[in-house]
């Protein structure tokens, strides 16, 4: 039966997830917002308690949730990618910037959870992964990345030589998930990614980001230098084959896409309710059975937003629903990345100008969703890049043809 | 000024009978989500807020006392929040058998889930072969003609379009009524055309309405024609010609005299006005006319009346679009009904629901066209060279093809979710606001991109996609006229 309501079994989960981002992120959202740099000690305190959740089975609240289950089931799944991404929302309602900063619950730990082998899994457990993909002459283009493994027999490693940059959560975390290449001249299939331990005297971070928002989570640039890694952190197969290999890895952004909508998602809701308890103190309620047109302008321009709220959120929710039924969702994950990240930013931008000084000014935090809610348009693939490829999918365009 | 910007404050009362004017129930819920947290839930706020405040003590470092506190923190929550979820399902299950359940929420599984059941595949498929076999071929002659073609529209009333909305005891095809059916149906066949899909549909708009609302010798009189062989052209006239059109602000009045309502106004873009054997008319109940300034706008209600009654006129009022469907103006004089002719005894929360319905359905045409548009263009930009490639090498074109997917996408699961929400038997007034905003903004994006997509072969009417383009404008701003 159609049904796109939130799963009644969600329901204690969304809860803790709200009362998290109530009792938690918000109240320390404007501290860390103005101490950039400053570690968030409250989050320790919180990671402990949603090992808790997650230990007591009641469902991931994070990135480690994104694992594809092999098992196989008969019927309609609501599994652990829905239940990730909204709870998600829900934490970034509260902030995104601590959100993204949650130990153990970065990227690279969603990269390990899709293509680690059990081994791995195991051995990293407990970690807390930042991804390393980016560097300064290479961004959107993932499969032109300079850096170099260079597998050494003697020894069984990989020596990695290269830079990286925009590493969320590099700081702090245990482990940096980084992406090198085996032999630069035979393209994207030699890409790997690699576990190196934070702690490696090769990979030195030799820099701190102050940004626009997010300023809760940390992004950092590290030097790899001759950083000699076990072959045994290779996550996915050594062998270099054309066909599997680059999708293999970039199969990881199928699941993480919809966690960035997701936080566009929750970042939009919390802008928008703010908004609407702001215009209700001056006397605007929007009235959803009388047509736009005949309410005021700031009323008509709430209803606008909310639709475009209510649409990224609903193909957010069917890209981790695809997920959950092992169904492909590359197509809808780009969908809501793209519709969601362009959202997050307009809705944000759009509740400042509607709440006048009161959302630009400090005092209140409409104005730093604004500057929040921009990175969730580029990371994890630009808006530019997801129409590219959502367009390459519907016309059946190879990267060669549509550049 | 008069619709303006505090609708909440439009209750009043009429001094004579006391009874509520225009006290049309105001849709405004103040969270995007609704029951995020049960009462029983908040228990553990009070901890968290606690908690914050120990976290961020300096002391905890300085006694080194951080390890072993989230040590017990961990623990604490494992089972304090395994507990919380055993209450929580204790809870909601007693809830269940003390809350009222309307009819069909019995047959939600709590699930989200995005695939139709196996009638709704089945209706749907059928309904998708008859747009492609037979809608979509006659489609432009039809437009051109501004009629359907003979017979096409008894031959989709087979399919059980005005089935839907009646109950099987008179003779309906489906067991549980459900919009989602009627969306899904209502989609499949704008895909083929939106204009002789409005044709096809309005009928049923009328016999759901009956279904849905009427008393049982409305029901007795007018549905078994709708179940029979030979189904009368019938028709939702909501719509009146003006700017800024309201449903909730009608200037067709109905006048009690006697025992009798007495109909005077003018409706607006109704289909195959001029051969409807029967229409459900929107009129406003005890207004009070006032010369030069604005009256009270009486309380908005539907009424059954038969074309056949005294005073009762239409004039052919062809659109940009919707050809198909011979749209045209009813113009009632002086129409006296029986006070029987009224639905549901006027009950405001019906009349909503019959505007938030039509508004549903609407959506639903649109993003069935929507597809067709986007399906159009795809091979259309692939096939069309320019500087020695396809268009569709070009970011330009292949991004707006991205657009028009996130698009329709949005529209379409927007409208899904109003749909189930009826079925479940939910508020629905938000979101069929939504999907209708969805509706008119990208509805009517989505056929401007189609044209341009296919520069000035677009715009001339060898391709389809002019009249997506004059139809899909008119699906954000129609009321009423069709019901899901």
């Amino acid at each position: 039966m159609i049904n796109l309501e939130s799963p009644k079994k969600f329901k204690p989960l969304i809860s803790q997830a709200r009362q998290v981002a109530e009792e938690v992120l918000r109240p320390n959202s404007r501290k860390y917002d103005l101490a950039e740099h400053a570690y968030p000690k409250e989050l320790d305190m919180l990671a402990a308690l949603i090992d808790g959740l997650n230990d007591s089975g009641t469902g991931g609240a994070g990135a480690t949730g994104v694992r594809r289950d092999e098992s196989k089931s008969e019927g309609n799944r609501n599994g652990t990618n829905l239940s990730t991404v909204l709870s998600i929302i829900e934490t970034c309602w509260g902030d995104v910037g601590l959100t993204l900063t949650m130990p153990r619950q970065g990227l690279g730990n969603s990269a390990i959870a899709s293509v680690a082998d059990d081994e791995q899994l195991k051995r990293f457990e407990g970690k807390w992964a930042a991804m390393a993909i980016t560097e300064p002459d290479v961004g959107s283009d993932a499969s032109a990345v300079k850096t170099t493994a260079i597998y050494d027999e003697k020894t069984d490693e990989y020596v990695l030589n290269g830079t990286k940059i925009f590493v969320t959560s590099g700081e702090r975390a245990d482990l940096v998930v980084v992406w090198a290449s085996l032999d630069p001249s035979k393209g994207r299939a030699a890409i790997k990614s690699f576990v190196v331990e934070r702690s490696n005297p090769g990979m030195q971070l030799i820099r701190l980001e102050h940004k626009l928002g997010i300023r809760a989570s940390d992004t950092a640039q590290f030097v790899l230098e001759d950083c000699r890694v076990p072959a045994a952190n290779l996550l996915g197969t050594p062998e270099i084959d054309a066909k599997k290999s680059f999708a293999g890895a970039m199969q990881t952004f199928d699941n993480t896409r919809p966690l960035v909508a997701a936080m566009a998602v929750g970042v939009a809701k919390a802008a928008l309710e703010l908004t609407r308890e702001k215009l209700a103190e001056v006397g605007i309620e929007v009235d959803y059975d009388r047509p736009a047109a005949v309410q005021s302008s700031a009323a008509a321009t709430l209803l606008e937003l909310e639709s475009d709220y209510e649409a990224s959120l609903l193909l957010t929710m069917q890209a981790a629903w695809m997920a959950d039924n092992r169904q492909p969702n590359s197509l809808q994950a780009s969908l809501a990345k793209a519709k969601a990240g362009r959202t997050g930013t307009d809705v944000a931008l759009r509740c400042v100008e509607l709440c006048g000084s009161v959302g630009y000014s400090e005092a209140d935090l409409l104005e730093k969703w604004a500057r929040d809610a921009k990175i969730l348009d580029i990371f994890e693939g630009t808006q530019q890049i997801q129409l590219l490829i959502i367009a390459r999918q519907l016309l059946k365009k190879s990267s060669a043809d549509l550049k | 000024m008069a619709h303006g910007c505090a609708p909440s404050a439009t209750v009043s009362r009429n001094k004579t009978g006391g009874i509520p004017l225009g006290a049309v129930p105001v849709a405004t819920r103040s969270t995007l989500f609704e029951d995020t947290m049960k009462l029983a839930d908040r228990g553990m706020s009070l901890g968290l807020r606690a908690l914050n405040r120990f976290a961020g003590l300096e002391v905890i470092d300085r006694i080194g006392m951080r390890k072993f506190s989230e040590r017990a923190v961990q623990g604490a929550t494992k089972n304090g929040f395994r507990a919380a979820g055993v209450i929580g399902r204790t809870f909601a299950a007693t809830q269940k058998q003390g809350a009222p359940v309307r009819q069909a929420s019995g047959s939600g599984s709590g699930q989200f889930d995005l695939t139709p059941s196996d009638e709704q595949q089945m209706m749907q498929e059928a309904a998708r072969e008859f747009a492609a076999a037979e809608l979509r071929p006659a489609a432009e002659q039809a437009d051109t003609d501004a009629a359907p073609p003979e017979g096409l529209i008894a031959q989709s009333a087979e399919l059980g379009t005005t089935l839907l909305g009646v109950p099987e005891e008179l003779g309906g095809a489906v067991e549980e009524r459900s919009a989602v059916t009627s969306v899904l149906m209502a989609e499949a066949f704008a895909h083929g055309d939106l204009s002789l899909a409005f044709a096809a549909l309005a009928p049923a708009a009328v016999s759901t309405a009956i279904g849905l609302w009427g008393d049982a010798d409305q029901q007795a009189t007018y549905l078994p024609a709708f179940v029979g062989e030979d189904v009368p052209g019938a028709a939702l006239a909501v719509q009146e010609p003006r700017p800024l059109f309201d449903p909730f602000a009608l200037q067709t009045t109905a006048r009690r005299e006697g025992g009798e309502f007495v109909l005077n106004g003018v409706k607006s873009l109704v289909p195959g006005v001029a051969t409807a054997e029967l229409f459900v008319v929107a009129a406003a109940i005890d207004a009070v006319p006032a010369n030069g300034v604005p009256g009270t706008p009486g309380r908005p209600a539907l009424f059954i009346v038969e074309s056949k009654s005294t005073g009762v006129q239409t004039a052919p009022e062809p659109g940009m679009g919707l050809r198909a469907a011979q749209t045209g103006q009813l113009l009632l004089d002086e129409v006296r009904v029986p006070a029987s002719a009224l639905l549901a005894d006027g009950d405001p929360e019906v009349y909503a629901e019959a505007i938030r319905l039509g508004r549903i359905a609407w959506a639903a045409l649109a993003t069935g066209t929507a597809q067709a548009a986007l399906d159009y263009v795809i091979p259309y930009v692939n096939e069309r060279q320019a500087f020695g490639e396809p268009i569709s090498h070009r970011q330009g074109v292949a991004f707006a093809v991205s657009n028009l997917a996130i698009d329709v996408n949005s529209l379409r699961l927007t409208t899904y979710r109003a749909a189930s929400r009826v079925d479940l038997g939910k508020d629905f007034a938000r979101e069929a606001a939504l999907a209708r905003r969805l509706t008119a903004d990208k509805g009517m994006e989505i056929g401007s991109q189609a044209v341009q997509m296919l520069g000035g072969h677009g715009y001339v009417k060898d391709h389809p996609v002019e009249r997506w383009y004059r139809d899909l404008r008119a699906a954000g701003l129609i009321e009423g006229a069709l019901l899901v």
